[in-house]
């Protein structure tokens, strides 16, 4: 067993994502499998002792020894620019987890699921959509995404797949700069947007929306200001603005 | 999410970690209700700051402080404010 | 032994000077009560002194106004680990306060509307340290902060800025007031992280 619930774990892949985040794949040796929407703590200790612990969310789901984590490049951060451009293969670092019991979707729910990421807070509900994915379950899950720009979306090219072979419901939501060809607005995600994208409140959805504090609240606002109960609305806020 | 920066807020769900130092569990679907206002919510919806060190739990509806999670001489103490019940839904 | 992971450590950040050990920064200003916000009618408001001899002065919200007023700008530490720099009060100098009374005593309690007491040095509340304040940021201090009137006493924790204080009495021995006697330290230097007992 493990002293305090850290584990140790191992680097075993890094794998640029966009241009300030990476994927970790980690090797946890005894790691009991995580539901969708999971995190771990990570701790890194420094040679003179000097400890940090920092939140990540899992975007892999399910039993087996190897999570992945998306790490996404806070500037003047103290522990992601270490993950984002240090940390290599066979480096070795701590976990805790898997944490959360309440941000999580498993299958087997009647309602269908509305998911809303904001930047980096794509990762946990990657873990749904591919969950929900494996279980059947895709065609009644969708997925607003927003971010600055097509090269700022971690997992891009998987959901743009997911897409067109049927899967979840996928709109994209772009704040800064959208790609060529691209025939909607650009801006932040607002009342009409949700509108458009999201389940009809008569669907009775459920709702896990996840990103920096301020998207988050902007977004769980609007979405009651529609018509959404707050009941079924999820949130997990990744700080920041 | 912990954050990189300590001034921002996040919620109960940053707070996974240091709770489970605590109860050897994860409580964050558990309904905190609020001695303050009586409002109850999970514990993943509070309002939280958090650093290395510690976390300050607030009700989200009056900000008034459920509990306080600290790390202290390699153990943790939870300081409890203003929490007044804890229900498992 | 924890895990050391290799090149961990160059980029940590120095801790900020301007913070007493174990706070950090926040932009909000949150409510922490031990019971309801008491209303109290400027009409019927007063503040009042009593020294350890039974003597007693107090002033209404008029005669209050009336006194010297001072701009104090400060920051402010709470024991559940918030600070909030840079904050900027008016009130009135317990100094100017203390002008109309004579006393021995070492140690005052204060008492405020709603029954919540806190104890305080005497040397501690003179010499330009505290105030009673009734305006924060350019507005009359609301009920939720403290309002009308809280005593402000930045140097300490801030569980002994009492709001809807009501008064002060002087003691010549120190007594614990309402956090005092469940576990908040007497004293409450931020500085030494004096929190608990």
């Amino acid at each position: 067993m493990t002293v305090g619930g850290w584990q140790p774990a191992r680097v075993i892949e890094a794998v640029g994502a966009t241009p300030s985040a990476r994927l970790l794949h980690l090797q946890v040796p005894g790691w009991p499998g995580n539901d969708a929407g999971q995190h771990v703590d990570i701790r890194l200790t420094a040679e003179d002792g000097y400890q940090a612990v920092r939140s990540y969310s899992i975007g892999s789901y399910g039993p087996g020894e190897t999570i992945e984590l998306a790490v996404d490049e806070i500037p003047d951060g103290e522990v992601s620019p270490y993950l984002v451009r240090d940390v290599l293969p066979g480096d070795e670092l701590e976990v805790k987890g898997p944490l959360g019991g309440y941000f999580v979707w498993r299958p087997g729910g009647a309602a269908p699921v509305q998911l809303i990421a904001g930047g980096s807070g794509i990762v946990p509900l990657m873990a749904m959509v591919r969950a929900a994915t494996d279980a059947g379950a895709a065609p009644s899950v969708r997925l607003l995404y927003s971010v600055r720009s097509a090269e700022d979306a971690i997992y891009r090219d998987e959901l743009a797949q997911a897409a067109t072979d049927g899967g979840v419901g996928l709109t994209w939501r772009y704040t800064r700069a959208a790609p060529d060809g691209w025939t909607g607005h650009v801006g932040r995600v607002d009342d009409d947007v949700l509108r458009a994208a999201v389940w009809e409140p008569g669907r009775e959805p459920i709702f896990f929306v996840c990103g920096p504090t301020g998207f988050v609240e902007h977004v769980a606002d609007a979405l009651v200001g529609l018509g959404h109960p707050s009941a079924r609305i999820r949130t997990e806020r990744f700080g920041g603005a | 999410m912990r954050a990189e920066i300590a001034t921002s807020t996040v919620d109960g769900n940053a707070a996974a970690g240091l709770l489970w130092d605590v109860f050897e569990a994860d409580v964050t679907a558990l309904i905190a209700v609020c001695g303050g206002c009586r409002e109850g919510a999970p514990v993943a919806e509070a309002v939280v700051e958090i650093d290395d060190t510690a976390a300050i739990v607030r009700c989200r509806t009056c900000t008034h402080t459920l509990f306080t999670v600290l790390r202290h001489e390699g153990g943790v103490r939870l300081v409890i404010g203003t929490l007044h019940e804890i229900v498992r839904p | 032994m924890a895990v050391v992971s290799r090149g961990f450590g160059a980029r940590r950040r120095e801790s900020d000077p301007r913070l007493p050990p174990g706070q950090y920064l926040t932009e909000d200003f949150p409510v922490l009560s031990a019971g309801p916000t008491p209303r109290i009618d400027l009409d019927e408001w007063r503040f009042g002194i009593r020294t350890e001899t039974g003597g007693e002065v107090s002033w209404t919200w008029e005669e209050f106004q009336a006194l010297p007023i001072e701009d104090v700008d400060t920051d402010i530490h709470c024991v559940t680990r918030w600070s909030k720099l840079g904050t900027s009060w008016r009130g009135v100098s317990l100094d100017t306060l203390l002008e109309s009374v004579e006393s021995e005593a070492e140690y005052a309690m204060a008492h405020s509307y709603g029954g919540y007491t806190t104890n305080i040095p005497l040397d501690e509340l003179r010499e330009g340290q505290a105030w009673v304040a009734f305006e924060f940021d350019g507005e009359p201090l609301d009920a939720e902060h403290g309002g009308p009137a809280r005593l402000l006493v930045p140097h300490l924790y801030f569980w002994k800025s009492a709001k809807w204080v009501r008064g002060l009495t002087l003691m010549d021995d120190d007594e614990p007031g309402f956090w005092e006697q469940n576990g908040y330290n007497m004293h409450g230097d931020p500085w030494t992280e004096e929190r608990y007992w």
